[in-house]
């Protein structure tokens, strides 16, 4: 595909979690929890309310379509802010910081005063009904020159555990919200500039990683498409795929646009009730269902089975809509005779609802309310597919594809959060931010002034451990003793079980100088840090695993060595240095540091040569 | 808006507050502008219910109640009553509702129910307890219950209402949706959401024929005062030339023995000073240590276990009518509208 031709446009939403102290809004800690933790359970009711011009917001009379009953788990990390039992503290400080840090990596110009936003959600992930959200700053521009238009701090949403049950770990940590222009006009390119804005945020060392923690949301759109913001993709390397995923299904509507087009198509919007018709049929579907309709598609025949996206057609759009009624999903002759359908059936239906060959039929199965209410939906999705595209949020399957969400939201969206009060934002405040060093560059540093190879360099600086690094290179530890420990001992000790998060910096660096000066050998390191990440302390895990052999102790025991293999020693003379080291070094048992024991033994050697 | 005239009547009286709140976009707080079509329209099951007739006593945040107000507020109820209303919703805002609710108690012998409501989280808000709250009340207004009360969620969850004693209930929390208890006797019943089925409990009074009597004189020249340690004696002076004084006294009901003088002063300038209990939960007895002996010795009344604020609205109440010391002091003590319970609740 030539995405410029097709004039794909795309702009991406970061939404990255800080890892503050407290969350954005109470004074409860930032810290994830295990269901089973949970301390109590609550359930509420949610509607959408009036705007003040007395409209209710689309999206959020979608979500209305069925009443809903949600349960929250509180935790004794959680407070009556996430309870919506409570207003609202004033807007966390530290998190305004780390926005504000960002805002000015990025060169953006921040607000004089912060207003705190309700955004009306009605899923059930925020128990007051509304995520709220403060526009921090304005009119930033990445280093390869990609415009990011808005930066808001964002309290996230309750976790949802399955079905309408929710957590409230999650909800109020602290977001940033990254909205760049859509200025993206290739796939690769939307992957990269997010790949950007998660370094930049990354090199704030202020943000919480791991998976869950940064997600994006992308908008496409194509000529004659419409713009389509996709939610929740939360790896890098899918981002691409996702784009063209789209801007294929993009395309493929708008050339089943013009074929219904073409083919005079219309919809027809009364359902036609058929309950009776199925009474004696196989599928345990239609069988169980109180009551059935069929909607009419002329001149729908196979475009509605016609697939948009790997794994999707214009029918999972159409089942999509209807799933928000509470069905299961939607039939279609497109795929039947199928799922227990007979060709008899299929002829009998249509020449029942007067459905022609070049027509299609749908069939909905449900009580009658939902299969109602459904029909409903998957005429409004037809008549959406004469029209081209529609606006919509949709959220991505696991392969890259998506499905549809709701549609997008209205205006009547925001309105005041008049718990919060505004924070103005000093000049001064603003000048006397600091910006830290990105960590692209962060990695060249390592590689010019540090001696680190060049992947190493970026590994060290892209990780957590950079500042500790940092640290053991000041205080004498060689890079690359520091570098190997920190990125492969500390992984493969994890690997194997050792609770390495138990490891505190001073402690690691303690024991990485201690290795450096040959107090205790390098081999005796993965031994070290297990004990002490098993409680005890570095002098007690040293004198366990790696009490240092006396120099004069080590001069003895090669002494010793070298007498009881006097033969092969006169044999191969200097040559009898490698496969002597190696005996020695057994025989001490990680007690003495192997340059030591190389370079004693390089002198005893001689001597006797 | 249409009403179904088969449907029983109900009256919504507004006095302002959360429930009818809506985001004034000037001052960017929350105002309270009442229309009563609106409570309709937001919340269209209430048609399904009832007929109403809407009227708007006033449009206060609730701290700015006045006296004056709840004799407005009395005969607005009264009215509706003789007019044929099966029932009355109040909405008035949360923070001096079981004022307002005790105050209604007393002015007005009621035979049909009178439920006070009201949100703690604005209307504004898909998760507003307004819609639940105003649903349970119009269900007790219609229901067998025969007295004033207070209908607010029971529990944090959106599962049912408690139907409190107006002259028994008290605001315990500043923000959660179960704010109100029952202090001293278990609610009067529940009301199940979303059913709304109402179960009264034998201790509810039933709804009966007859006429609604009104006593709305009330006198304002009452205080309240609580007590606390190191209280300068002289504070009590600033009650001087008042007619009725209740004080929340600190356990079983007591003051200090420097307030001792000042209180003789007071009562022998006539006020009538009533004794109530910080404690909240429990009885008032001033026979057990010497400075309660010497307070009931000055003329002290004791106040049973009523609430302060709820002995505050029932002495300014009583002080409206009468004058004579001792039937001031038999009437406080008397229970007139379930204030005074014979027996002690055994619960906390
Ligand atoms: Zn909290």
């Amino acid at each position: 595909m030539d995405f410029e031709q097709l004039g794909l446009k795309a702009g991406i939403e970061i939404h990255q979690q800080l890892n503050t102290k407290e969350k954005l809004f109470c004074r409860c800690p930032t810290r994830l929890r295990d269901f089973e933790e949970r301390t109590g359970e609550f359930f509420r009711y949610l509607r959408a309310t009036e705007s003040e011009m007395g409209e209710i917001d689309r999206a959020a009379e979608e979500e209305m379509k069925v009443m809903r009953r949600f349960t929250y788990a509180t935790y004794d990390t959680t407070c009556l802010v996430e309870n919506d039992e409570e207003p609202p503290a004033p807007l966390n400080a530290e998190a305004l910081s780390i926005a504000l840090t960002i805002a000015k990596m990025t060169g953006m110009t921040p607000v004089d005063q912060v207003h705190v936003m309700r955004k009306l959600v009605i899923d059930g992930s925020n128990t007051s009904g509304f995520q709220r959200t403060a526009l921090v700053a304005l009119n930033g521009r990445l280093p390869e020159g990609a415009r990011i238009e808005t930066l808001c701090l964002e309290e996230e949403a309750a976790q949802r555990v399955e079905g309408e049950t929710f957590s409230l770990d999650r909800l109020g940590i602290p977001l940033v919200e990254i909205t760049t222009a859509p200025d993206m006009h290739t796939p690769e390119s939307v992957r990269e500039v997010a790949r950007t804005i998660g370094m930049i945020l990354r090199s704030t060392g202020c943000v919480k990683r791991g998976i869950g923690t940064i997600r994006q949301d992308i908008n496409i759109s194509i000529a004659e498409g419409a713009r389509v913001e996709i939610k929740g993709v939360q790896e890098l390397d899918l981002i691409d795929e996702v784009v063209r995923r789209e801007a294929a299904r993009q395309v493929n509507l708008l050339a089943i646009r013009d074929e219904l087009r073409r083919r005079n198509a219309s919809v027809t919007p009364e359902p036609v009730v058929v309950t009776g018709l199925f009474a004696d049929t196989k599928s345990s579907i239609l069988q169980r269902a109180t009551y059935i309709v069929a909607v009419v598609l002329r001149g729908f025949d196979g475009l509605v089975g016609r697939e948009i996206q790997p794994g999707r057609r214009l029918g999972s759009e159409m089942a999509d809509y209807a799933k928000k009624c509470g069905v299961g999903g939607i039939f279609h002759t497109d795929e039947l005779p199928a799922y227990g359908v007979t060709a008899e059936e299929v002829a009998h239906l249509r020449e029942c609802v007067g459905a022609g060959e070049a027509d299609c039929v749908v069939l909905v199965a449900a009580a009658k309310e939902r299969a109602l209410c459904a029909a409903q939906q998957v005429v409004r999705r037809a008549e959406l597919a004469l029209a081209g595209v529609p606006e919509e949020t949709r959220k991505m399957l696991e392969d890259g594809s998506t499905s549809y969400m709701r549609p997008l939201p209205g205006a009547a969206r925001m309105y005041p959060e008049t718990d919060v009060l505004p924070v103005r934002i000093r000049a001064e405040r603003w000048e006397e931010i600091e910006l830290p060093e990105l960590i692209s560059v962060k990695a060249e540093r390592f590689a010019a002034e540090m001696g680190l190879d060049g992947a190493l360099a970026r590994q060290m600086a892209y990780s957590e451990k950079a500042g500790v690094f940092e640290r053991a290179v000041e205080s004498g530890v060689r890079p690359s003793l520091a570098a190997r420990t920190l990125l492969g001992t500390l992984r493969e000790l994890s690997r194997e079980g050792v609770a390495v998060d138990r490891l505190e910096d001073a402690a690691f660096l303690d024991v990485l100088t201690r290795a450096e000066s040959g107090a205790i050998a390098k081999e005796a390191v993965p031994g070290v840090i297990t004990e002490i990440c098993g409680g005890l302390s570095v002098d007690a895990a040293v004198s366990k695993v790696a009490p240092a052999m006396s120099e004069e102790a080590l001069l003895a025991l090669i002494r010793d060595i070298l007498a009881t293999r006097a033969e092969f020693v006169r044999e191969r003379g200097m040559g009898a240095l490698g496969p002597l080291m190696g005996v020695v070094m057994q025989e001490a048992r990680g007690k003495a540091d192997g340059r030591l024991i190389s370079e004693l033994l390089k002198k005893e050697l001689r001597q006797r040569v | 808006m249409e009403q179904n005239p088969d449907l029983p009547e109900l009256a919504i009286l507004s006095t302002g507050g959360t429930i009818a709140s809506r985001i004034d976009y000037r001052t960017g707080a929350v105002t309270s502008q009442f229309d009563a079509d609106d409570i309709l329209r937001a919340i269209p099951r209430l048609g399904e219910m009832a007929r109403f007739n809407a009227h708007q006593v006033a449009s206060i945040l609730s701290e700015n109640m006045t006296t004056s107000l709840w004799i407005d507020l009395a005969r607005g109820i009264y009215d509706e009553i003789r007019n044929g209303a099966m029932g009355v919703i109040v909405t008035h805002g949360t923070d001096t509702m079981s004022f307002s609710a005790s105050a209604i108690s007393f002015m007005l012998d009621t035979p049909v129910p009178v439920v006070f409501v009201g949100s703690q989280r604005s209307a504004d808000r898909p998760s507003s307890d307004n819609v639940m709250n105003a649903l349970c009340s119009a269900s007790a207004a219609l229901s067998d219950l025969g007295e004033v009360a207070v209908v607010m969620h029971a529990s944090t969850s959106d599962d049912r209402c408690a139907v409190h004693r107006a002259t028994k209930v008290r605001k315990m929390h500043t923000s959660r949706r179960d704010a109100f208890a029952s202090i001293g006797m278990p609610p009067l019943g529940y009301v199940d959401y979303p059913s709304l089925a109402v179960r009264l409990g034998d201790d509810a009074v039933r709804r009966r024929s007859g006429e609604a009597v009104l006593h709305d004189a009330v006198e304002e020249k009452v205080g309240l005062l609580s007590f606390y340690p190191g209280m300068p004696a002289d504070l009590l002076s600033q009650f001087e030339g008042y007619r009725g004084l209740v004080l929340a006294g600190t356990g079983l009901g007591h003051v200090s023995t420097a307030s001792i003088g000042g209180l003789r002063d007071l009562i022998g300038g006539g006020c009538h000073v009533v004794m109530t209990s910080q404690c909240l939960h429990g009885r008032v007895c001033d026979r057990v240590y010497d400075t309660g002996r010497d307070l009931l010795a000055l003329g002290v009344i004791e106040g049973e276990d009523m609430l302060p604020e709820v002995a505050l609205v029932k002495l300014m109440w009583v002080l409206g009518r009468h004058d004579d010391p001792g039937e001031v002091a038999r009437l406080v003590r008397t229970n007139l509208r379930g204030e005074i319970r014979r027996c002690s609740y055994n619960g906390f």
